[in-house]
This record gives C-alpha cells, sequence and structure tokens, in this order.
C-alpha cells in the first residue's frame, strides 16, 4: 500500500512548552472490499480524515461527539493501536508514526487507555490482582517478588479494598470494574491516560467518583488526559480544553467555558442545547435545537461543509435569503470550512458561525 | 385529584435466592393519573427496574414472591390469570425497555415485529396490520417508513431502532407506558430526540408515562411528579419542582450533586460515597444510613415511614424539616 504523507512542520514549542502528543493531518481510513477470492477496493471509510491536534503535558483534552464521529478511531490512532493511512504522531517529541516492535513497546509504557464497558475489558477468568500486575510482568518494570505489593499500593490508591487482590471481576460492581481499570491503566505509571468514554456504562452517582478519582489522580501524578465521552457536561467537567469532532474532522476547539460561553460552530450549539439539565423551570424555557436524523455515513462523506445536511443555521439562513432557491447556503454545500480562528480565540470550522448564545442561560450556573 | 390509572399498594416483591432473600421492592405505594408523567429514580439495584416489570406481569410468578395490589382502572393485575393479563400487556399497558440493541428480534423485519402485536389484539388482517405499522413509524419521525418496514433491525441506527420500539410500543394506543431507561445506550443528541418524541406522543395518544432513570438531569423537563427510590423503598416523592428546589432526602440531594452542571466551573462534584447495600443484608433502620453524611443515632434504630411535609411532597428521612430545608439550600442547592 502506497501512503502519500503530507509534508507538515514538525510542530513548534510554544509558550506552554512542548506538546506531549501532536498529530498533524492524521487520517484513518478502513478499506472496504467486494469479492470472496479477488478482494476488490470498493471504498473507505473515512472514520478519521485529516485531525491536527496538541495535547500540552498536565493538561486534559476532552473529545466530543455523536456515535460514528471517529472519536474512538482517533483514540486508537494516538494509542498506536491503528497505523494512521496518513499524518504524522508525535509523543514526547520523538516520531511515532511508524516505530513498531521493541521500540513501539518502550512508547507505549507512556500511554495508557480506560475503556468504556467495565464489563468487557477485564478479563473473567483472572483474578484482579493478576490483571492489574500483568503491565509488570510485560514491561518488566519491578522484580516478580514485588509485584503484589505494588499492586495493593495501587488498589488503595484509587479506593479498592487490598483485601480484594484475589477476587474475581464478577464479584465487583461496575464502578468497582472502573476502578480496577484505572488501577491498571496507572500501574506503570504513564504519562498520558487515554479514556474512551471511562464513565458512559455508569450510574451518575458512581460516575461522579470515578471523575473525581481520575481528577486527584491527575493532580498526583501529573497526567495527561485525552477524554472522549458524548456527554458534554461530563467533558466540560473534566477538561481544559474541548474538541468537538463531527463525521472524522474536528469541528471546533476551545477551552471548556468559551466553548460553553459562546459555541461557533452550530453542531456545538445543538449539542449544548441537548445537554440535559437538572433544572426544570429552566429547562422548560430554553430553546432547544434538536438536530434531525443521525450522522450520515463516513463511507462518502457529504459535500462541502460535512455538517450541511443537518445544519439548522444554513438552513435557516438560506430561507432568509431571497436570492438562495436552495435548501441551503450555497457556500456551505460547496466548500468544506477550515478551522479559523474565531473571537473569543476558539478555533471553529464553519462558514457561518453563530453570533449569539442558542441556549437559555443556566440560572443555577 | 383525578382519578388514578393506576394505583399500586404496598407492593412487595421478593427473590428467593440461595444465598438468602432479595428484597428487590419492599413495599412500596403510589399511583398515576391519566395524561400524568411520573419519573422513578434511583441507581442501579434500587428496584426501579423490578417495579415495572412487576407492574407488566412479567415476573414468574412461581419463582417470585410478589404480594401488595396494582390496580389498573380498578383492577388487580396481580390477581389477574395470565391469559387475561395478555389481553392487558401491549394493548393498554406498553414497555419501552433500556437497549434498543437486543430488544428487536433480529431474525424478523422491524414492520413484521409492529404488526405482530396490532394482530394478535386487534384481529387485523395481515394487509391492514402492516399498513399500521408503516403508518407508526411515520408518527415516530423515520423517514420512508414504507422501505424501512421492509428492514431488519441490524439496518437500523441505535436511535432508529429505539423509535421503532416506541411505534411498537404506542402501535394499540395504550393507557400507560413504562420506559425503562429509554435513553441510557443513546448519544445526548438522539437522547433529546427520544425524549421530545415520547412527549409529543403523550398528549396525542393522552396516555400515562412512567419513565424510568437513573440521571435526575434526564427527567427535569418531562415529569410531573418524581419518585425517588433506594433499597427497593420510595425514599423522597413529590412534584418535579419539590424535587429540584426543595429536595428533602440526603439520597436525593446525592443524586443532584453528582450531575456536571454546564454552566458552573466548580471542580468537585460531590456523589455519593459507597455503594447501594446488598438487598439480601439491608442495613437496619434506614437504609441509606451508611452512605449517609447527616445520619444520627436514631437512623439505625428506626426505619423512617414516607411522611408528606405538604400534603403531597413526602420523604423517608429523621432529619427536622428546619434541618432539611437548612442543609438543601446551603449545601446542595448552592452548589449545583
Amino acid at each position: 500500500m502506497s501512503v502519500v504523507i503530507n509534508e507538515r512542520a514538525e510542530p513548534a514549542p510554544t509558550e506552554r512548552g512542548e506538546p506531549l502528543v501532536s498529530l498533524r493531518g492524521v487520517k484513518k481510513y478502513f478499506p472496504i472490499t467486494r469479492g470472496i477470492l479477488l478482494q476488490r477496493h470498493v471504498g473507505d471509510v473515512h472514520a478519521v480524515d485529516g485531525i491536527d491536534l496538541d495535547v500540552f503535558p498536565g493538561e486534559t483534552v476532552g473529545l466530543v461527539g455523536e456515535s460514528g464521529c471517529g472519536k474512538s478511531t482517533l483514540a486508537r490512532v494516538v494509542m498506536r493501536l491503528y497505523e494512521p493511512t496518513e499524518g504524522t504522531l508525535w509523543f514526547d517529541g520523538q516520531d511515532v508514526t511508524k516505530v513498531d516492535g521493541k521500540e513501539l513497546r518502550v512508547v507505549r509504557r507512556n500511554m495508557q487507555m480506560i475503556f468504556q464497558d467495565p464489563y468487557a475489558s477485564l478479563n473473567p477468568r483472572k483474578t484482579i490482582g493478576s490483571i492489574i500486575g500483568e503491565p509488570y510482568h510485560l514491561h518488566k518494570m519491578v522484580a516478580r517478588a514485588k509485584v503484589k505489593d505494588e499492586v495493593q499500593q495501587l488498589m488503595k490508591l484509587v479506593g479498592l479494598n487490598p483485601e480484594h487482590y484475589n477476587r474475581y471481576p464478577h464479584e465487583f460492581s461496575g464502578g468497582q470494574r472502573q476502578r480496577i481499570g484505572v488501577a491498571r491503566a496507572l500501574a506503570l505509571r504513564p504519562k498520558l491516560i487515554v479514556c474512551d468514554e471511562p464513565v458512559s456504562a455508569l450510574d451518575v452517582s458512581i460516575q461522579a467518583q470515578i471523575l473525581n478519582l481520575l481528577e486527584d489522580l491527575q493532580q498526583e501524578f501529573n497526567l495527561t488526559y485525552l477524554f472522549i465521552a458524548h456527554d458534554l457536561s461530563v467533558v466540560k467537567h473534566v477538561s481544559d480544553r474541548v474538541a468537538v469532532m463531527y463525521l472524522g474532522k474536528i469541528v471546533e476547539i476551545a477551552e471548556g467555558p468559551t466553548l460553553y460561553e459562546h459555541p461557533r460552530h452550530p453542531y456545538t450549539g445543538a449539542l449544548l442545547s441537548a445537554v440535559p439539565v437538572a433544572d426544570p423551570r429552566a429547562a422548560r424555557d430554553r430553546k432547544r435545537t434538536i438536530l434531525e436524523g443521525d450522522v450520515p455515513s463516513p463511507i462518502d462523506p457529504p459535500s462541502g461543509c460535512r455538517f450541511h445536511p443537518r445544519c439548522p443555521r444554513s438552513r435557516s439562513l438560506a430561507s432568509a435569503d431571497a436570492s438562495v432557491s436552495e435548501a441551503w447556503m450555497p457556500r456551505c454545500v460547496a466548500d468544506e470550512p477550515d478551522l479559523t480562528t474565531q473571537p473569543e480565540g476558539q478555533l471553529a470550522a464553519c462558514h457561518y458561525p453563530l453570533e449569539t448564545r442558542i441556549i437559555a442561560t443556566d440560572p443555577a450556573g | 385529584m383525578p382519578v388514578p390509572l393506576l394505583e399500586v399498594d404496598d407492593m412487595r416483591v421478593h427473590f428467593p435466592t440461595d444465598d438468602g432473600l432479595v428484597k428487590a421492592v419492599d413495599g412500596i405505594t403510589f399511583s398515576i393519573a391519566p395524561g400524568e408523567t411520573l419519573g422513578i429514580v434511583g441507581e442501579s439495584g434500587s428496584g426501579k427496574s423490578v417495579s415495572s416489570l412487576t407492574i407488566m406481569g412479567l415476573l414468574d410468578r412461581k419463582r417470585t414472591q410478589i404480594s401488595g395490589r396494582v390496580l389498573f382502572r380498578g383492577q388487580d393485575l396481580l390477581e389477574l390469570p395470565d391469559d387475561e393479563m395478555r389481553t392487558i400487556r401491549g394493548a393498554k399497558i406498553s414497555m419501552i425497555f433500556q437497549d434498543p440493541m437486543t430488544s428487536l428480534h433480529p431474525y424478523y423485519k422491524v414492520g413484521a415485529q409492529i404488526a405482530e402485536a396490532i394482530i394478535h389484539h386487534r384481529d387485523a388482517s395481515k394487509k391492514e396490520a402492516m399498513n399500521q405499522a408503516v403508518e407508526m413509524l411515520g408518527k415516530v419521525n423515520i423517514p420512508q417508513p414504507r422501505d424501512r418496514a421492509n428492514q431488519y433491525p441490524h439496518e437500523f441506527s441505535g436511535g432508529m431502532r429505539q423509535r421503532a420500539m416506541i411505534a411498537m410500543a404506542l402501535a394499540l394506543n395504550p393507557d400507560l407506558l413504562i420506559a425503562d431507561e429509554p435513553t441510557t445506550a443513546l448519544d445526548v443528541t438522539v437522547q433529546a430526540q427520544i425524549l421530545e418524541l415520547i412527549d409529543s406522543l403523550k398528549s396525542e395518544f393522552n396516555a400515562a408515562v412512567m419513565i424510568v432513570t437513573h440521571d435526575l438531569g434526564v427527567v427535569a423537563e418531562y415529569c410531573d411528579t418524581i419518585q425517588v427510590m433506594y433499597a427497593g423503598k420510595i425514599v423522597e416523592y413529590g412534584r418535579t419542582d419539590d424535587i429540584y428546589y426543595r429536595p428533602h432526602h440526603p439520597y436525593t440531594w446525592g443524586l443532584l450533586g453528582s450531575i456536571p452542571h454546564l454552566g458552573d466551573d466548580s471542580d468537585r462534584l460531590n456523589p455519593i460515597k459507597g455503594l447501594p447495600p446488598s438487598l439480601i443484608n439491608v442495613p437496619s433502620g434506614c437504609a441509606f444510613r451508611p452512605r449517609c453524611p447527616y445520619a444520627f443515632e436514631r437512623c439505625s434504630i428506626d426505619v423512617p415511614p414516607l411522611i408528606p411535609t405538604d400534603g403531597f411532597h413526602a420523604d423517608a428521612c429523621h432529619l427536622s424539616l428546619q434541618d432539611k430545608d437548612r442543609i438543601a439550600n446551603e449545601e446542595v442547592l448552592s452548589t449545583s
């Protein structure tokens, strides 16, 4: 397979220091084939389609978007579980796009992942002691005799009872299992932890416990998180910066409060207005932008701005403008917008960004 | 008060197991009026799903000890023989399940699954039932309903499957719709679509709705009344505004404190400490005592009764009303 790599400048150190993770023009396509013997290549799933992103040490970058927008694929590319189809990936100053074998194993020591489903991500036939201790055996960082002590330390750290060392995953509740997942991710004291929907499967009360735990651990070990979720309120709560993804592209990146106060991309606006508010009066008063339909197929993404078929703003501008006869603004259908700097400092990819907040103020906030 | 559609009176559901008796639901009493939306909120294992399954008559009565009364239009559903229950289930009371991925049959076309209930209850011909199924799919905003009715569940996205489930549940114009965590498996955008849909169809069909959820944030907009459940009992019951603006039970405070708020930048959430209790050995006195930061001696001795404070809004907690109002205002509502 021939791969064209875009020549892009190596990420330059900024006033925030050198980024820990840096993505430049990263794409990940999955080929679709037809036929049994002669597999013809008939198309691609454009799961991640050109992403530039920097994650600085000690910060939490949130990634939000609906199912099928490519956020989990991006996480797996960052973890180098997938090799990117195009683009470059830097980790800690090193180009890791192509490393493999022993070299990759050394890089992996510094990046760990917490998975969504605490029921499926733990081997049911292993005790939790051996699940949490496995990274030590794989990377031979701790002497065999000391592993048990280390594991019990970790268990204490994440709020598990160290006496449960020999129990099996089925003896734990969902929240406790997620703590086991956190302990396993922490074992090698990584620099980066990629959290892929770590709390989506949990009850709200337990969800809050895990979010607080992740925050405490970040302070204690100076961890960097890439935090993925579909719930904007959770992402905004934990993140310093939030990136909104739609169909394989980042459509807006901003600091949490800016994103909430001044969303510029209509998709961000719609996501914000879909977040449930635990305040019946405010909830009844606010105007909701309900997005119609589902995310389109990433096999053949829409032309121009990928969001235009569902975009309420492009549609209302087009109907207000007498010179436009189509359902959407022609520019949205023809040109793909680039990420540009907005007055409030964030980046957004939209030809007609939102001017004012479209949701009612939360009086409690 | 209008005449209630459904009255649940001291319902208890106990499961005998090898480890002991699991008291999943332990004496709950509530009612739903026609056109009302009731939210049932609580953590996993608080008995909310078992309550809805009992009302639907979906538990195996041979292996379960069920007592109390479930009056639907004055008729006790717990006393009904299976074949009579079958005429009510699906037609008068229907249910939307949590997981749209597993609750549709993968081998049958979506339209046929919706038509099946219509044929069974209405003596309709296959063709009439199919037409009605297509019409229902259109009502739940599925584009090209005629083509979609001829597809299999795997060809639907998660949100569309949940819509198909709603179409199925509402096809026979039921009086009561039970939605058990209808949006938990879905994206927030789709969640908003589904809740709006349930709400608008509710007024169109004039049905009563019972929404079961673990997230107080989800139901704020849509419920008239809310009951909070913990360890098989109702711990607080009231109008939606009572629960959000004047919550009285420490467990309700915990649930409210666990929700991250978009508009607020405080760093910490105030989750409930610990885990829900085992339903075999429920703590003595108040079941919430081990996790309650305000517990005092009396809480370990007496089980607090569910007492209304203003005729309607009721809670089961030993704290005095002044203390509850003070703590709620100073520590709970101010931070959320």
